[in-house]
């Protein structure tokens, strides 16, 4: 546990004035207040410092106290002590508030152990403030977020069963709501933030509802015409391939896609893109016929 | 008209120590709605988790209105951007190890 310098965190020097640290918090914080950077934990632990620091030097008994002992905070309690705890610093144990609220914040372990706690934030009586709100990762197979199902989570130590609807994105943040912390004194609940991770070990490729495939196709096939089987998702499906089919040819299987989001019943399509193969390994009488034919079609196009 | 999913604004200023005067403006630039039931005045519980955020930045940032209007429609255009960023990640996935 290292000594933090207050002071230059909010690039003050030892004599501001009240009014200067009040200038200083509300500049930093308005830089680096999560609400203004959502989803940015670089800016959530500097604002964290920014906070702590004003907690200590907005308060005149608690500046004093870090003033007096400064490096020496180890001893601080020891000093505390020696001086029959003359007063205790009280008020420091405000409410708590809401996600992201000032009155809500980690504080550090120097802070916790010269002052003793969290600091309070801007409250007003027995306020009223929405519970924190949670947010999780979930991490899912493509292929189990092709149907609809059923999982159960522990979020805090608390069981909750969600349905996962079939076709849920990569990256999508699912609102499950009242499942976040207890509101303070009777406000209401915060909310579940799911944020769904899907990686893909398929030989499929997936944009939104459509899926990609490349599927082999050999030559005698793409020339002369024919069927084959290809994978779909969840199956197999025969295909009509036409006479002198050329490589890269694209067909779209409609329906067989993945299925929308929340659209029961409603799929998009698959992309199907055909690779020629050529044959190898060839055997004397196909080199033969081989070289007859390109006896009778020089370019061979 | 059920008033389950509504909390009157006037418990709510004086919980959260805020003047009805700021819930009022918020209204008025279209912040939040404030909708009225037999003469109370409501606000959705849906809306708490912006509101509360408003709150923040005008009682503990020291922005008055516009500001919270202008950082408001940012978000919004930061969280649209989100959202694309995450789908054009997705779409990038298709070009990859080809």
């Amino acid at each position: 546990m290292d000594f933090i310098d207050y002071y230059k965190i909010l690039e003050l020097d030892k004599n501001a004035s009240t009014d200067d640290i009040k200038k200083a918090y509300r500049k930093l914080a308005r830089k680096h207040h999560p609400d203004l950077n959502p989803n940015d934990a670089t800016a959530k632990k500097k604002f964290q410092e920014i906070n702590e620091a004003n907690e200590v030097l907005s308060d005149p008994e608690k500046r004093k106290k870090y003033d007096k002992y400064g490096k020496d905070w180890k001893n601080a309690e020891h000093f505390e002590n020696a001086e029959k705890q003359q007063q205790q610093y009280g008020g420091f144990q405000g409410q708590q508030g809401g996600a992201e609220s000032f009155g809500e914040h980690d504080f550090s372990d120097f802070f916790s152990s010269m002052f003793g706690g969290a600091g309070g934030g801007r409250s007003g009586g027995q306020a009223k403030y929405r519970g924190q709100d949670f947010n999780a990762e979930l991490h899912l197979d493509l292929k189990d977020v092709y149907t609809t199902h059923k999982q159960t989570l522990t979020v805090n130590g608390k069981s909750i069963r969600l349905t996962i609807p079939a076709g849920v994105e990569n990256g999508q943040t699912i609102k499950i709501a009242g499942h976040g912390s207890e509101g303070v004194n009777g406000g209401p609940n915060g909310d579940l933030y799911i944020t769904f991770s899907v990686t893909n070990h398929t030989k499929f490729k997936r944009d939104g509802n459509n899926l990609y495939s490349t599927v082999d196709l050999n030559l005698y096939t793409a020339v002369l015409g024919g069927e084959i089987m290809i994978d779909t998702f969840d199956g197999k499906v025969k295909l009509n391939i036409k006479p002198e089919t050329p490589n890269g040819t694209k067909v779209k299987l409609k329906g067989n896609g993945f299925p929308v989001y929340k659209k029961e019943g409603e799929f998009g399509d698959l992309f199907i893109t055909y690779q020629l193969t050529t044959p190898t390994n060839l055997t004397e009488k196909e080199k033969e016929l081989f070289t007859e034919l390109s006896k009778l079609n020089k370019n061979g196009n | 008209m059920e008033t389950d999913n509504l909390i009157s604004v006037q418990q709510f200023c004086i919980h959260h120590n805020v003047e009805f005067a700021f819930i009022n403006s918020l209204n008025e630039y279209g912040l939040i709605e404030v909708t009225t039931v037999e003469e109370t005045q409501y606000i959705y519980k849906g809306q708490l988790k912006d509101l509360e955020k408003m709150i923040r930045m005008h009682y503990e940032l020291d922005i008055n209105i516009e500001g919270i209007d202008a950082i408001s429609h940012l978000l919004n255009r930061v969280d649209d951007l989100h959202t694309e960023l995450t789908s054009l990640k997705n779409k990038l996935r298709l070009y990859e190890n080809e």
